[in-house]
């Protein structure tokens, strides 16, 4: 008996102190946040950003498992389940889909990445200071045009009509091509037009990087008997490892994007077949058509494989003893 | 001596390429520059040339008595200059506050605006959110949505860490609390780096087409870019071929030299923050996304 007294006593007694400790506890947290009143205040506008822009949308995803009427409300409509999901990967759409989106994004991969490197070897290895400058500046510039303004100037030199490089075709004797129109040369035009815009701007990262390799290192291999190339090869790409890997663990993540302005802005009736991508055909369908649930499931089809893609090669990233993205 | 020969030989080869390269970059953009300068009549008669051979300045003079175009100029400079103002407030306060390590529900915080730039929901939740916040048709959907972005926070709160602790604990003796230190000694501390933000903040929305497209219809709050693809996208001979070309020859929809000033128009404003940009951008990528 008296035992059973002292255990129900000690219990009483750890309660009260563990309520104590809680107290003390939701005390402190309540002081650091009156301590740090006006730092919340200051990450207050950015707060409501993110719940608003970011994860309010995230909620409007169940949509997807819905047939959703914009006059009911997310509420109000009816759930179906995976019915928009299952209709969309029955659908023959899907795989045209994912060919387009694929093959731009290999070429592109193939093509594309690989250039932003060689362009910074080649520009990091320049002697004089002011060339350096100058041929930064321009291989920059074309970033910072809208898509719009690229494809605008993409017609003007290729159009059959008044387009440049045909009339120097004709000029030369050869017979006009239809860049613009032909679906062969679609996923092509892309590939160029991306590197015309961004792989300068590709270096800016590649540049920075190679500016912390210690330049002993190059003395020494120098020393050593090392040539320009064998320098390159064991001294500067070494060097810019983990920043090659970390971007390419980025690229990977987006394999599902296609940037939608320039395949929208790109695309004509005779090219659609090669052209349309997940964010052009969730466009058409959601935007134009009104079909809001079925395009959102095709949109969270996207994003979901994206998000996996970019866990994965960070993982793998990790596996191979490189830092990762996060 | 043989070293030095292979070197020149290296060297000379790097400079040839590239200097190709550096045209090659240039070369549309020059061909712009003649086309909108060349007289119209001109250029439908002669075509391609690389030196216009009659001077111009009617599409210029053409363009600029628009009403539609200076209406479009002057939305994207108010959404560019206003735009980037709230982006800049918005991310420097969350990012500074996100850098003080004793700030509680830091970790979680920053947790979830990671998961931000991981995930993203798609074209049509937004689109239903704007809609819902009746923006369709306001410039502030074209605002708000960007504000900021999750990684031009971490970016930030980056660059804000590697501020000495000891300069806000001077501040902080001297009577100035959070706010203070941040809009004090904060702000004027990061200069470079917010100078960098802003002009990529100003960019983004110079070059706003996607987001205008989805939730501007009305004509007269179209941006710049919007405009732009109606004169040089829509009315293209792309869509259909030589008929639609003919039929823009004939119906005087904007002839190349018209799209082609109206391209020099536009990229004006980039071209001008473009050289502080510079000075600029490499620090502003830069900012914590080496790690060393």
């Amino acid at each position: 008996m008296p035992s059973q007294m002292d255990t129900a006593a000690k219990r009483k007694i750890e309660s009260v102190y563990r309520k104590s400790l809680a107290a003390e506890r939701r005390r402190n947290i309540w002081n650091g946040v009156k301590r740090d009143r006006f730092l919340y205040l200051l990450a207050l506008p950015g707060i409501v950003f993110f719940i608003l822009f970011k994860y309010v949308p995230m909620w409007g995803i169940v949509i997807s498992f819905q047939d959703y009427s914009p006059y009911q409300g997310m509420w109000a409509s009816s759930w179906v389940g995976f019915k928009h999901y299952i209709r969309f990967f029955s659908n023959p759409d899907f795989l045209i889909l994912f060919r387009n989106t694929m093959a731009i994004n290999l070429l592109s991969l193939i093509f594309f990445f690989p250039l932003p490197i060689l362009l910074s070897v080649m520009m990091n290895e320049l002697r004089g200071n002011k060339f350096r400058k100058t041929i930064q500046s321009i291989v920059y510039l074309p970033h910072f045009l809208s898509w719009v303004i690229i494809v605008g100037i993409t017609f003007l030199l290729l159009s059959t009509g008044e387009g440049i490089i045909n009339q120097l075709l004709v000029a030369a004797g050869l017979n006009k091509i239809d860049f613009l129109t032909n679906p062969n040369y679609f996923w092509g035009l892309l590939t160029v037009q991306s590197i015309w815009k961004d792989a300068g701007w590709g270096t800016v990262l590649f540049l920075a990087a190679m500016a912390g390799i210690d330049p002993q290192l190059n003395e020494a291999a120098k020393i050593d008997g090392a040539g320009r190339f064998r320098q390159i090869w064991h001294i500067t790409l070494p060097g810019i490892r983990s920043v090659v890997i970390i971007l390419l663990i980025l690229r990977i993540g987006h394999i599902m994007d296609v940037g939608f302005e320039q395949v929208f802005l790109m695309m004509n009736g005779a090219v659609s077949e090669v052209a349309d991508v997940f964010d052009t055909y969730v466009y058409r369908l959601g935007i134009k058509q009104g079909q809001l649930s079925f395009s959102t499931a095709v949109g969270v089809f996207k994003s979901v494989v994206g998000l996996i893609l970019v866990i994965g090669a960070n993982k793998l990233a990790k596996k191979f003893g490189e830092e990762g993205v996060y | 001596m043989l070293q030095s020969k292979s070197d020149h030989l290296f060297n000379a080869t790097n400079l040839f390429f590239l200097t190709v390269i550096g045209l090659v970059t240039l070369f549309p953009l020059y061909y712009v520059l003649v086309v909108s300068f060349s007289d119209p009549a001109e250029f439908i008669r002669n075509k391609a040339t690389l030196f216009p051979k009659k001077w111009s300045l009617d599409s210029y003079r053409y363009l600029l008595s628009t009403d539609s175009f200076i209406r479009a100029m002057g939305n994207s400079a108010f959404l560019a200059t206003v735009g980037t103002v709230f982006s800049l407030f918005v991310t420097s306060c969350l990012s500074y506050a996100l850098s003080r390590r004793r700030l509680q529900g830091r970790r979680v915080m920053m947790l979830l605006i990671l998961l931000t730039t991981l995930f993203n929901p798609g074209i049509i939740p937004p689109y239903l959110l704007i809609r819902d916040l009746n923006l369709i048709n306001s410039i502030w959907s074209l605002i708000l949505p960007v504000l900021t972005s999750g990684w031009y926070v971490l970016l930030m709160k980056g660059f804000f860490d590697s501020i000495p602790p000891s300069l806000e604990e001077a501040a902080r003796i001297d009577g100035c609390n959070d706010i203070g230190v941040w809009w004090r000694i904060i702000l004027p501390l990061s200069l470079p780096s917010l100078a960098a933000f802003g002009l990529f903040y100003a960019v983004a929305y110079w070059n706003t087409f996607f987001t205008a497209l989805l939730y501007i219809n009305d004509f007269n709050k179209q941006p710049l870019q919007v405009l732009l693809q109606n004169m040089l996208i829509d009315s293209s001979t792309a869509s259909g071929g030589t008929a639609a070309a003919e039929m823009t020859a004939e119906q005087q929809i904007p002839s190349e030299t018209l799209k082609m000033a109206a391209v020099v128009i536009a990229t004006i404003p980039i071209l001008m923050v473009y050289p502080f940009l510079q000075k600029h951008f490499a620090k502003g990528a830069m900012v914590g996304s080496v790690k060393e």
